[in-house]
């Protein structure tokens, strides 16, 4: 078994290459680092700090370390769709797009060239064989840190070729493992942020570099009335609080609709802000097949961002995806944001995910 | 923790002679002593100072002749980039404090970055207009283009003699004529770091103002280079300082890095001729045979343009990062395009220079021979890309 481990420069990714040595023998493991932004980021998963980070620790756990150069693909894949969908009203969520198209594709098919039987990467998930010999993504053991969230559009080709070594641990294991292996990840803070984008930039900054942005208007949800202007219609996102204020009923309003070719911004109360359903599309089964009927009214258990809330919700099929009905009303779900959807008898497990219309 | 399973078990060939060569052991030899108890500051007035003066004296002598210079032309730097980024800058703001009227550099498009990023910066700091000058699809620069490009207001041309990722001999003596002809306030700098360990450098640069060499790119350490400054051509210091090297480099001069330096240029030249013909009997051998048996293979530039040590083959269809992966792990040590900081491979922008598109542009690999290269490495080569090669295309 030969494994070829992402190693960010993070002490998750530190420690899963860790256990993975200590597991298979340093000779079966490789450390890779992927290059993946050519352009300024604070951190992320591309500076030279990092790099040297993941380095360092493939070197004191005995392992050979590459560093791949995936920029091209992340920005083809990753920026350039975050930038467009931002054009077009849409948020689409990076992290999830760069494991979908760098890490678990990319990359997977990187190793097997180079020989290697699996990928490992330090999310906080699990990927567990059941007894039908299927492969089966379960939340990771921690469940502040579960990342299961952004590994829910991976099937059972990718997953038969995945290792989550760390998705068994709490954070705070992680973290005393990499102290008591003395690797000098152990105490670096968590990323934070799309990873691309300079915290002295924001994503105004660098959608504004990228992007011309519109001065819009905002109109209240239900009776179309203008209520003022705002800066930037690309920059607003739906179900976003900050700075919409407060209506005349004293009630703070919320984003509710973005229309960017027509500059307008739509707000509404709390209830308005809110709904019952929402239409995904890029629909990905993590068991399954893709095209095979999905019945009506599948019981499901819906996970609406990072580390939002499990909601009961139940399915239905769509022409172009799947509808997914809450069982009480939820925040609108911002057009290009993903919905994971999971077991309601087993909600560790996820079922799959897709993209909010 | 530096002594890794794999270069305890496998045999290993290495090819990236390009990027750094190993030691001649009579450089190591020659330098040892100003290692040790010849430690002296060549800048002092006592008996140990005098003994290091010596040896930089006699090194720099060495040098000069070799190079094809007067002793007063040369300047010791910490290597090729910072000689490059001392012709460009320092070349320019002498040039341009005299001549006020030049406001345009030229380079070729496929200079190393240490000349090529230098350029740019100092178009960006200055206002002046960087020209560069693309290649044909031989790499070689074009020389329509460069007579487009060299007019009165160039105050500085810099042209590598040979391109360090695919070998070529660029025609500095055309390039020469076209800069006297065209831009005459120009200073013409020339970055002979792959050159050097090839090709008579007298010849090669005479009618260069500036020229570039490296030490480890010829069997000497690194961190040491070299510089000739033609007489009568200006120069302001990119490190001011107690004004060494007549007043073009400050800072106390690496004695024993110099010394290792003449003497492993010594060597190179003395053996050249012998070391020519069995280096190129091997490259031939490697990539006729690559050629031969290996599908979809494309060379880079003609052979007969090139240095005896080059050797730039396209794979089609695959990425170059991957194939270095797979050779490094069977033993053989090659590179692909320029690593970035991170060590990361970039793709060429030498190739993109030639009209190559960028995904042509990734499936460049170089094989680059030296003075110890050896049939057996050859062997080693020819027994393991072609299984490479199947791996990554299957």
């Amino acid at each position: 078994m030969r494994v070829l481990v992402a190693m960010s420069g993070g002490v998750d990714s530190s420690v899963a290459a860790a256990l993975l040595a200590e597991e298979l023998g340093p000779d079966q493991v490789v450390g890779a680092t992927l290059k993946l932004w050519g352009g300024a980021s604070d951190s992320g998963c591309c500076s030279v700090a990092d790099v040297e980070d993941a380095r360092r620790v493939a070197d004191q756990l005995g392992l050979v370390h590459h560093v791949f150069n995936f920029a091209d693909e992340f920005e083809e894949w990753v920026v350039n769709p975050y930038v467009r969908g931002h054009a077009e009203g849409r948020t689409p969520n990076p992290c999830i797009e760069c494991n979908r198209h760098l890490k678990f594709d990319r990359l997977l098919e990187r190793a097997r060239s180079l020989g290697f039987d699996a990928v490992a990467t330090g999310h906080h998930a699990r990927c567990v064989v059941t007894a039908e010999r299927r492969f089966q993504l379960r939340r990771g053991a921690d469940a502040l840190k579960d990342q299961s969230y952004v590994l829910a559009m991976l099937g059972q080709d990718q997953l038969a070729r995945v290792r989550f070594p760390v998705g068994e641990m709490t954070k705070a294991q992680v973290r005393d493992e990499a102290h008591r292996l003395g690797l000098r990840t152990a105490a670096k803070p968590d990323s934070q942020d799309v990873c691309f984008i300079r915290s002295d930039e924001g994503r105004q900054g660098f959608l504004g570099a990228r992007l011309p942005l519109h001065a819009g208007r905002l109109v209240d949800h239900d009776s179309g009335e203008d209520l003022g202007p705002v800066d930037a219609v690309e920059l607003v996102t739906v179900g976003q609080r900050r700075g919409m204020g407060h209506g005349t009923d004293g009630r703070r309003r919320f984003v509710t609709a973005v229309d960017v070719p027509a500059r307008r911004v739509s707000i509404g109360t709390p209830e308005a802000a809110h709904t019952t359903e929402v239409r995904l599309h890029t629909v990905a089964w993590v068991d399954g097949d893709p095209t095979a009927p999905v019945p009506e009214d599948v019981d499901t258990v819906v996970q609406l961002s990072a580390h939002g809330r499990p909601v009961p919700a139940t399915v239905r099929r769509t022409p172009d995806g799947i509808a997914v009905a809450f069982a009480t009303p939820q925040r609108r779900v911002a057009p290009g944001q993903t919905v994971a959807l999971y077991a309601p008898g087993d909600p560790d497990v996820v079922v799959g995910s897709g993209i909010a219309q | 923790m530096a002594e890794r399973v794999e270069g305890d078990t496998t045999r290993r060939a290495y090819f990236d002679h390009a990027a750094t060569t190993p030691m001649h052991p009579e450089a190591i030899e020659a330098m040892r002593p100003y290692l040790d108890g010849r430690f002296g500051n060549p800048s002092g007035s006592h008996a140990e100072s005098r003994r290091a003066r010596l040896a930089l004296d006699d090194a720099r002598e060495q040098v000069a002749e070799l190079l094809g210079a007067d002793l007063g032309e040369v300047v010791f730097t910490s290597g090729g980039t910072e000689a490059d980024n001392l012709a460009v800058a320092g070349g320019w703001h002498a040039n341009a404090f005299d001549n006020p009227p030049v406001a345009a550099l030229v380079c070729s498009a496929m200079e190393h970055h240490a000349v090529l990023n230098a350029c740019r910066a100092l178009a960006r700091q200055t206002g002046a207009e960087l020209r560069e000058v693309r290649s044909d699809r031989n790499g070689i620069i074009d020389l329509d283009q460069m007579a487009e490009a060299c007019t009165p207001e160039v105050g500085l041309v810099s042209v590598m003699a040979v391109n360090n990722e695919i070998g070529t001999v660029q025609p500095l003596g055309a390039v020469a004529d076209i800069v006297r002809a065209h831009s005459p306030q120009a200073v013409l700098h020339t970055d002979a770091v792959q050159a050097a360990p090839w090709l008579d450098v007298t010849t090669l640069a005479e009618s260069c103002d500036l020229i570039a060499v490296s030490a480890h790119k010829f069997g000497g350490p690194k961190g040491v280079g070299a510089m000739v400054v033609r007489a009568g051509t200006r120069l302001e210091p990119l490190l001011y300082g107690g004004g060494q090297e007549r007043e073009r480099r400050s800072g106390t001069p690496d004695v024993a890095g110099i010394v290792a330096m003449a003497a492993a240029l010594a060597i190179t030249v003395a053996e050249r001729d012998r070391t020519t013909a069995r280096v190129v009997a091997l490259r031939d051998r490697l990539g006729d045979a690559l050629v031969a048996t290996v599908a979809g293979v494309a060379e880079t530039g003609d052979r007969r343009q090139r240095t005896p040590g080059h050797l730039h083959l396209r794979f089609s269809g695959i990425e170059s990062e991957a194939m270095v992966v797979l050779l490094d792990a069977a033993g053989v040590a090659v590179s692909a395009g320029a690593a970035c900081s991170s060590g990361a491979v970039e793709a060429s922008h030498v190739l993109e220079a030639m009209g190559l598109d960028r995904a042509q542009a990734t499936t460049g690999i170089r094989f680059s021979l030296g003075s110890t290269t050896t049939e057996a490495d050859v062997d080693l080569a020819l027994a393991v890309v072609p299984d490479v090669v199947a791996q990554l295309r299957d």
